[in-house]
This record gives structure tokens, C-alpha cells and sequence, in this order.
């Protein structure tokens, strides 16, 4: 167990690392100058010039990898014009944005974890839930109804979905108020109405995909001789299904839900953007339209950060509902 | 029962029944049983008419081809059939109660406690996320609900030293792919024997393990039948095993029995050319070892498409000794000459008795 743990991080450490190079190298290869992005309007020559030597663009570029990658563990002294010295973990400051990078980020970083969160744990109990319904009761309409819902949901696109639920809930009936972020911690009341419409909207999309997934584990399942066994045990049917079939069963489904949550922190661009809330998503994306390299960077090692954890738990969650998988 | 209050046991709730005496009422009496599925492709009549009986302390070996029908009458007995596909009439007694029609909870209490099945495949027959203990402790505590938790580890413990598991309390905590292939052959039969069941079957248990383990898996239930007094059904397609453990013996062909009567009648005064095909074709130890095995020609009927007449014809070598009554005509199972012995089969007796001392027995394979 420590022993995977130590692999697992280690290989982690050299996955962000390969990100982070990998990134750095796509932004200087685009064919733009990454300070004209970060210059405000009437730019002069002299101007540019001062904002390239105070972002360190005059460097060679393992230089300014480095002093990149040393900002985040140690600190680091940016110029005057970037808000002087800036603590660890520095991400850089944001000529676009005129803050650090680091204030982005805890602003921003919340309202995807408030979207994506309350959406996952709507998704999978909605999603397995159906499957698992659809799957003890097939071929009754209940089993065609879901089969109906996920082939629905499967099919339809999340900005068509949301701005369907806005145009209903919030400027017809009037029920919700236009979606925002509030903090959990000052109006969770205010947090959940403001969100609630983007948390279905993914919840429906998501949900249909662990219908049908769970649907065909759960069937498959049922064929299985150590069902048969339970049942031949005499034990009555809510435990052959909720004891024996159902950990069997859902075994997949931890394997996809831990990559769709993993992937949905990173940001949830559509969802976001249809909902007009400034998450980790857009944020990522009005960073490379502006090509603000600070920006980008943060984004993207949060993203990866998230779906490196997401592996590890997912390997860590199935070696403790199969006793058969061993952790080395 | 007698046992202290200490030791966990068997079956508190049943009644103390005397030792039975032969010529009582057998504890499992099928008859007239049809399992039917509707199936896309057509009507499956997977058993077809099949009759018989077990008493307690004696053991019915049924045996025939995939596709015979026999695995679906055993999950018949069982009450294992989804009832929304199988449609099964007949009567099956299961110590004196009549299962067919029975509500699915009546039969479930029974499941596990007065009859419990063995299956084939241990491995995948034993939850792979379960520990083995836990296992068989769940299968006593259905049928215990007063049973604590220690209660039921410490029977099922028992279990597992009782069918030859050494360390049986170490054993309880380890995982079905952590036991060997025998070792998870007798954790099965602990498991299904845990509650002490009038009516075991067992679905091929040997078939999934190498052959020294098979021989030691059926001396273990021929004690522990010895032991428990329980009635016993050994599927199998292996004559070897029938004549190791079996007093009785039910051919069957296509859903149907073709033949019945005890090991002694069956296998060394065969009537059926079923059955002497199936003899001719399993190697001897006694017999000639050059002599070459003859296999029955042709392939297991489908069962939405049985042959018309006797469902054997096409593969029978002496079908067109009867004109077209093969075809034609249903054979019924018939008494033929010794007491108990039944034969579905078209030939005259006295044809079936030289046929088979001049033409099969020559072959050199009847034992």
C-alpha cells in the first residue's frame, strides 16, 4: 500500500512535470508574440519591450521554465509592475488580468468545484440508479422508459439542454434565479439556486451515459454463477441484488465515473459558458484566446493535477471493492 | 435435536423425525415435470416428461449430453427458473410439499435449508469479492435469523474442518481465489451443507477439477451423505462417477428420459442404445486397451427441433428395425423385465437382448 502510494506519486510528479514542459513549449511554438496579448490598447514599441524584459521573454527559455517552476515551490520576485514579490505557490501574475495568477485561481477553482461536485453525485445516483431499475425489470416499460431517458440524454447537447432550462426556469416561471456563484460559506442557500440548473443540466447528460453503462454491467452480472449461488442459498432477492450483483456490478462504473469527474474539474467549459458562470473552464479558455501564458499554465497543470488524482483514487477505490486487486 | 445450546446447529426448527426406514415416502418425488422457454426462435421443451425419486441416504446419478435436459431439472427442483421465462408443470415433492405453484418465498426458505445445490464451476460460483467464511456464514444466518454473527462464524468454521479444510478458521478469512481448486470444490460443499439439507444436489462437481481431486471430492460426499442421510442428485455426463457413487441412474435424451432403473440395471444390463452408446464410448480399465472407442454418430438434438418420434432415430443404429415407428411414435418409458427398470425404446425386448449380448457387449467395453 505505501509502496504503491510512493510509485503512484512518483509517477504523478513525472506526468505534471511532462505537462507543464509539453505546455510551455506549445505556447512559445504558436506563431504570435505572447505580449502583444498582455499589452493593453495604444501599445508602443518601448512599452512591449519593457513588459518583455519584466516577464522574462528575453531569457532563454529553460530559464524561464525554471524560474516558473521555482515560483511554484519556493517563491518568487516579480517586478514592481506584477505585484513584487510573490509567495509560494506563485503561479505568475496576469497582464490580461492585472492580478496574480494564484487570486485567479482561488477565485475561479470554487466555482467548478461547486459546479462539478453536487452534478457528480446527481449523475451517479441518478444515472446507477436507473441502470440498476432498467436492468432488474427488463423489458417492462419502466426498462423502456429509462432506456428512452439515457438514449435522450446521450443524444442532446448540454448548451441546447441549458439554455432550455433557463429559458423555462428562470425567465418563464420565474422559479430561479439568473444562474451565479455565491459562496457556500456566506448564502448556501443562494450557492445551491444559483447552481442548480447547471448541476441537472450535467447531471441529465452524465446520467445517461451511467444508465445504460450500468444497465449492461448489472445484466451481465445477473448471469453470473455466484448470483445463481446466492439465490440458490435461499437468500431473498433485495440482498442477492444489493449484496452480491450490485458490488460486482458497479466495479466499471467507478472506473469511468472517477476519469469524468477527474476530467470535469478541470473545468466545464460548456457548462460554464451556457451558464455564464467564470469557472476553471472559461477561465482556461479566455487564457489562450488572450494568450496569457501565466494563465494557461495554471489552468492546465489544475487540470492535470485533477485527473492524476482521479487515477489514483480510482486504483485505490478498486482495490478496495475487489479483493483480488493487489496494489504494488 | 438434543445439542446443547452452545453448538451452534444445524436445523433448529426441524421437526425430530425418527430414522427413516426404506419403503417410506422418498424425500424428492418429480413427476410428470415440463420446463418449457419461449424463446424468439421457438418453444424450447427443455424437459419434457421426466419422472423420478430420491430417498434419503441414496443417491440418483442423472446423466446424458449438454442439452439433455438435466442441469434444467435440477434448477427446477430448486425453484431457480426466472418464472417470467420458463414455464414448468408437473409435481415435484420436496418432502411431501408440492414446489410447482408454490410462491416464490415459500420456496426460497426451503432453498438452502432443506435443498441446496453444488455447482460446477466453484471459482465462479463463489463470489470473488466475499471471503469464503463470510460466504457460508451468510447461507446459515438466511436460514437462522436468531443466529449472531459469532454464532455463525463458528459454524461455518466448523463447516470448513468438517469437509477436510485444514485450519479451517484461518480458512474463513481468505478469498476464493486464494483456495485451490479443491479446496474451493469443498468450501462449496460446506457451504451447501451448512444447514443441513435433506436434498443436496450436486451439478457436476467434479468436472472442474484434475482427476485425483475429483476421486477425493466424491469419496467426501459419499461420508458426509453417509453422515447427513441427505438425498442426493449427481448430474454428470461421466459414467465413471455414476458408478462410483450412484444406486440409481436416469438417462437422458432431448428433455426425456430414456431410460431408469438402479447402476447395477443401467450400466451393466443397458436396454437404451442411448445408453450403449454412451458406454461404448468411455474407455475401460478391465477391457481390451486396444480396442477402439466408439462414439454415438452424430450430434445432440436442438431442442426447438427435437426429431419427430423417438428424438434418438437419427443417431440410433437400429432406428429402421421397427419400419417408421421411430419416426412416427413417441417411445414411452416402459418397464423392461426387472423390477424398476424403464426403457423408452421402440425394439422388442428380446431384440434389445441380443442386440446388445451379441453386437455391443462384443465391443468389449460393458463392465
Amino acid at each position: 500500500m505505501a509502496r504503491f502510494l510512493i510509485k503512484r506519486i512518483f509517477s504523478a510528479t513525472l506526468t505534471l512535470f511532462a505537462v507543464s514542459v509539453l505546455t510551455f513549449l506549445m505556447f512559445f511554438a504558436l506563431p504570435r508574440d505572447p505580449v502583444t496579448g498582455m499589452c493593453p490598447k495604444n501599445c508602443n514599441p518601448e512599452r512591449l519591450e519593457r513588459v518583455r524584459e519584466e516577464l522574462g521573454l528575453n531569457d532563454p527559455l529553460v530559464a524561464q521554465y525554471a524560474g516558473y517552476m521555482k515560483g511554484i515551490f519556493t517563491g518568487r520576485d516579480l517586478g514592481s509592475a506584477q505585484g513584487g514579490h510573490c509567495d509560494a505557490p506563485c503561479l505568475g501574475w496576469s497582464y490580461v488580468t492585472n492580478e496574480a495568477v494564484s487570486d485567479t485561481i482561488a477565485r475561479v477553482l470554487p466555482v467548478t468545484l461547486s459546479i462539478v461536485i453536487p452534478a457528480a453525485v446527481l449523475w451517479l445516483l441518478l444515472g446507477v440508479g436507473l441502470g440498476m431499475v432498467s436492468a432488474l425489470r427488463r423489458g417492462t416499460w419502466l426498462d423502456r422508459l429509462a432506456i428512452g431517458f439515457s438514449l435522450t440524454g446521450a443524444s442532446l447537447q448540454l448548451y441546447f439542454v441549458g439554455a432550455v432550462l433557463l429559458l423555462v426556469f428562470v425567465y418563464n416561471l420565474r422559479l430561479l434565479p439568473v444562474p451565479s456563484y455565491t459562496s457556500i460559506f456566506d448564502n448556501p442557500l443562494k450557492w445551491a439556486s444559483g447552481l442548480v440548473l447547471a448541476w441537472v443540466a450535467l447531471a441529465f447528460l452524465f446520467s445517461a451515459i451511467y444508465a445504460r453503462l450500468s444497465r449492461a454491467q448489472m445484466l451481465e452480472t445477473l448471469s453470473e454463477d455466484f448470483v445463481r449461488t446466492a439465490r440458490a442459498k435461499g437468500l431473498a432477492k433485495p440482498k442477492v441484488y444489493g449484496r452480491h450483483a450490485l458490488r460486482a456490478a458497479i466495479t466499471p462504473v467507478v472506473t469511468i465515473a472517477g476519469l469524468d469527474v477527474g476530467g470535469a474539474l478541470g473545468g466545464t467549459v460548456i457548462t460554464e459558458t451556457t451558464f455564464g458562470i467564470q469557472g476553471l473552464g472559461r477561465t482556461a479558455v479566455d487564457a489562450v484566446r488572450a494568450g496569457d501564458l501565466p494563465t494557461i499554465m495554471a489552468t492546465v497543470l489544475i487540470a492535470a493535477v485533477f485527473v492524476v488524482l482521479a487515477n489514483m483514487l480510482v486504483d485505490l477505490l478498486y482495490a478496495a471493492i475487489d479483493p483480488r486487486v493487489r496494489l504494488r | 435435536m438434543g445439542r446443547s445450546e452452545s453448538v451452534p446447529s444445524g436445523r433448529p426448527d426441524r421437526p425430530a423425525v425418527p430414522e427413516q426406514r426404506s419403503g417410506e415416502d422418498p424425500y424428492l418425488r418429480v413427476r410428470d415435470l415440463r420446463v418449457r422457454f419461449d424463446t424468439e426462435d421457438g418453444v424450447v421443451r427443455a424437459v419434457d416428461g421426466v419422472s423420478f425419486a430420491v430417498e434419503r441416504g441414496r443417491t440418483l446419478g442423472i446423466v446424458g449430453e449438454s442439452g439433455s435436459g438435466k442441469s434444467v431439472t435440477s434448477l427446477a427442483v430448486l425453484g431457480l427458473h426466472n418464472p417470467k421465462r420458463a414455464t414448468i408443470t408437473g409435481e415435484i415433492f420436496v418432502g411431501g410439499r408440492q414446489l410447482v405453484g408454490l410462491p416464490e418465498e415459500e420456496v426460497r426458505r426451503l432453498r438452502g435449508r432443506d435443498m441446496a445445490m453444488i455447482f460446477q464451476d466453484p471459482l465462479s460460483a463463489l463470489h470473488p469479492y466475499y471471503t469464503v467464511g463470510k460466504q457460508i456464514a451468510e447461507a446459515y444466518r438466511v436460514h437462522h435469523p436468531r443466529a449472531g454473527k459469532r454464532e455463525a462464524r463458528q459454524r461455518a468454521v466448523d463447516m470448513l474442518g468438517r469437509v477436510g479444510i485444514p485450519q479451517p478458521a484461518r480458512r474463513f478469512d481468505q478469498y476464493p481465489h486464494e483456495f485451490s481448486g479443491g479446496m474451493r470444490q469443498r468450501a462449496m460443499i460446506a457451504m451447501a451443507l451448512v444447514n443441513d439439507p435433506d436434498l443436496l444436489i450436486a451439478d457436476e462437481p467434479t468436472t472442474a477439477l484434475d482427476v485425483t481431486v475429483q476421486a477425493q471430492i466424491l469419496d467426501l460426499l459419499a461420508d458426509l451423505q453417509a453422515e447427513f442421510h441427505s438425498a442426493i442428485i449427481m448430474i454428470t455426463h461421466d459414467l465413471g462417477v455414476v458408478s462410483q457413487v450412484a444406486d440409481d441412474v436416469l438417462v437422458m435424451y432431448g428433455g426425456r428420459a430414456v431410460e431408469h432403473g438402479s447402476v447395477e440395471q443401467v450400466l451393466r444390463r443397458p436396454q437404451h442404445p442411448y445408453t450403449w452408446g454412451l458406454l461404448s464410448s468411455v474407455p475401460s480399465l478391465h477391457g481390451d486397451a486396444d480396442a477402439d472407442l466408439v462414439p454415438i454418430r452424430g450430434n445432440p438434438p436442438s431442442l426447438i427441433n427435437l426429431p419427430s418420434g423417438c428424438a434418438f432415430h437419427p443417431r440410433c443404429r437400429y432406428a429402421d428395425r421397427n419400419g417408421d415407428r421411430s419416426r412416427t411414435e413417441v417411445p414411452e418409458l416402459r418397464p423392461a423385465g426387472e423390477d424398476g427398470h424403464q426403457v423408452a425404446c421402440h425394439l422388442a425386448a428380446e431384440e434389445r437382448t441380443r442386440l446388445y449380448r451379441e453386437e455391443v457387449a462384443q465391443v468389449g467395453v460393458a463392465r
